[in-house]
């Protein structure tokens, strides 16, 4: 297993530390956004822009490139953070979020965002879409590689598991999943709402390889995918443990922050444990 | 009955492997129906390009979604009853709305599906379509119209819904017509009454125009194939110069195409109107004929509506 060097880390980290900082302005700028669960998966979308994926800013179009689905459409505010840290479009155009006119909708629009591969919002579409697309590549003969991620409140969805059959009926070993398991979803914790545990054990059922990490460590992310790109004639799942409103002391685990804006106090401290000024 | 009775699933069938000849980007997927909707046609001809997505009409429209986004044309199709209401949602976020080159061809529509009963009998898949932005609605007037309309949308970007029958019906075209999305083709000509009918209905106009014709009633008749974008022009000089207009529709009467005409003319030119549809009620089992006389389909329902308007008229 490949060791990565401190400082390689500490860049990614600095990059998840950004799209934490900058999803936290836009909601409190917008008035509203989902703060939790866009927190929660500022590491994943670091390595994956930063690391993972062969992507190219300035030719979001560029047949060859990666593709990455947002299926939980409501951590909206974390992808932008990501595109525009990585160069689809200016960081000024962040504080735009959810206003008129503005290219950043509330929820992901592809004919309106660039770097944006498919419009999600309502939930459990995201991993049949990426499905699509790596069926298309199969097809063309593409070695481009589908990266999707499913919020834990997803597994709820019928058409999730759906998608995970044909994954694996088609053996889609281009396509690797992320769930981003925080545990929460809007009504209350996961396994009160809708019981999904044990949640390995169905993904293995539907023919999945399956990987259990900390979503929140770098270097654990990026061994996850590197582990998926070697595993053939099937897909892979990354189960990625995270805590919703990481990085924000008073939004960790906090029910209260799925999909509410920050006062201005909040907001405040949220700055102050981000490291970033207003 | 004057006219050769024929499948429009077959020449569906037909349209999609010459379409699969002529363009490598086209893929087909299906629902665990491709023999009833004629995709098996495709999938026999094209094997690597043709996706059976099971029983899961919504990972099936998706999955289309991310085809289309990666550059490929999709024809979808299945019953009509599965292929809009069980994935209603996926249609309107996943194809209408980022406006992807999806065209739907659904089977199976409308009340002529005759033993299956009112669960397999869909009569609202026209309102549910054409309230979708971005959403082109088609209803072929028969077999080969069908083909034509095929070959037409492949060529044209964007969401597209089609709507075919189970039942074999009427060839009333000529197989050498053309077919424009933006024209609504009058069938025959005539100054004192409009029908306008979609799908099998505008055979049944054409049935009516004749009887009218013995009463001397000079009636029109419009095969309005695309309720979506709709021939406005066709419609509101229609009503211009006959005064008053009948639709004819095997669709539920909410919304349907007679509701989509009724709002052009109420805004354009208002004329005495009626509907002839299924009011807004359930089907149920039974042979065709059987169910397009108790639902209100039949010659007789579009000349006696015909007679109303006649009246209404100044």
């Amino acid at each position: 297993m490949e060791v990565y060097d401190g400082e390689f880390i500490a860049e990614l980290e600095t990059i998840a530390r950004h799209i934490r900082l900058n999803s936290i302005k836009m909601i409190y700028k917008a008035g509203s956004g989902h703060p939790g669960g866009s927190l929660s998966c500022a590491d994943i979308l670091a390595a994956l822009y930063f690391h993972i994926m062969k992507h190219d800013p300035k030719r979001p179009d560029w047949l060859d490139r990666d593709r990455f689905v947002l299926s939980k459409g409501h951590a909206a505010p974390a992808l932008y953070a990501v595109l525009a840290e990585a160069g689809y479009f200016p960081i000024d155009e962040l504080s735009s979020l959810r206003k008129m006119g503005s290219r950043l909708q509330g929820h992901p629009c592809m004919n309106k965002t660039p770097g944006v591969e498919m419009s999600t919002g309502s939930l459990g579409h995201g991993l049949a879409a990426g499905n699509g697309m790596a069926l298309a590549a199969k097809l063309d003969r593409k070695l481009y590689r589908i990266y999707v991620l499913l919020g834990d409140g997803e597994m709820d969805v019928g058409e999730t598991w759906e998608a995970a059959m044909l994954a694996s009926h088609y053996k889609l070993d281009n396509v690797t999943a992320y769930i981003d398991r925080n545990k929460l979803q809007l009504d209350g914790p996961t396994e009160k709402i809708m019981s999904l545990e044990p949640l390995a054990d169905k993904w293995k059922a539907f023919g999945w390889h399956v990987i259990e990490i900390n979503g929140h460590n770098i270097q654990e992310i990026i061994h996850a995918t590197n582990e998926a790109k070697g595993v053939k004639g099937r897909p892979t799942v990354v189960i990625c443990h995270t805590i919703k409103g990481k990085g924000v002391s008073y939004m960790e685990g906090s029910l209260h922050f799925h999909g509410k804006a920050p006062n201005d106090q909040e907001y405040a401290q949220a700055l102050k444990e981000l490291g970033g000024a207003p | 009955m004057r006219w050769k009775m024929e499948s429009q699933r077959k020449q569906y069938g037909k349209a999609l492997v010459e379409l699969g000849k002529e363009r490598g980007d086209i893929v087909v997927l299906d629902a665990d129906l491709s023999s009833s909707t004629r995709t098996a046609d495709f999938a026999a001809a094209f094997p690597e390009r043709f996706f059976n997505c099971g029983i899961a009409e919504q990972n099936m429209m998706d999955t289309a979604a991310g085809f289309a986004a990666s550059g490929k044309t999709a024809f979808v199709s299945t019953f009509a009853v599965f292929g809009t209401g069980r994935c209603y949602d996926q249609i309107r976020q996943s194809i209408a709305y980022p406006k992807l080159n999806i065209k739907i061809v659904a089977s199976h529509a409308g009340i002529t599906v005759g033993g299956d009963g009112a669960s397999h009998q869909i009569i609202e898949d026209i309102a549910l379509m054409r309230v979708l932005p971005n959403m082109t609605v088609i209803v072929p007037v028969d077999s080969p119209e069908t083909y034509r309309a095929v070959k037409t949308i492949a060529k044209t970007l964007g969401p597209c819904y089609v709507r075919i029958g189970r039942a074999d019906v009427p060839t009333i075209t000529d197989e050498n017509a053309k077919f424009d999305i933006n024209q609504a083709p009058v069938m025959r000509d005539g100054k004192d009454v409009t029908l306008i009918g979609c799908g099998i209905m505008v055979s049944k106009c054409l049935e009516a125009a004749d009887e009218l014709s013995k009463h001397g009633v000079d009636a029109r008749v419009i095969n309005l194939h695309t309720i979506k974008p709709m021939d406005e022009k066709t419609i509101v000089r229609a009503a211009r110069e006959t005064g008053c207009v009948v639709t004819a529709e095997e669709h539920s009467v909410m919304m349907g195409m007679g509701s989509a005409v009724a709002m052009v003319l109420v805004e354009n030119f208002h004329v005495p109107m009626k509907r002839v549809g299924i009011p807004d009620v359930f089907g149920e089992s039974g042979a065709c004929d059987e169910l397009m006389e108790k639902y209100g389909l039949t010659v007789d329902n579009i000349v006696e509506a015909a007679h109303d308007v006649l009246k209404r008229k100044k």
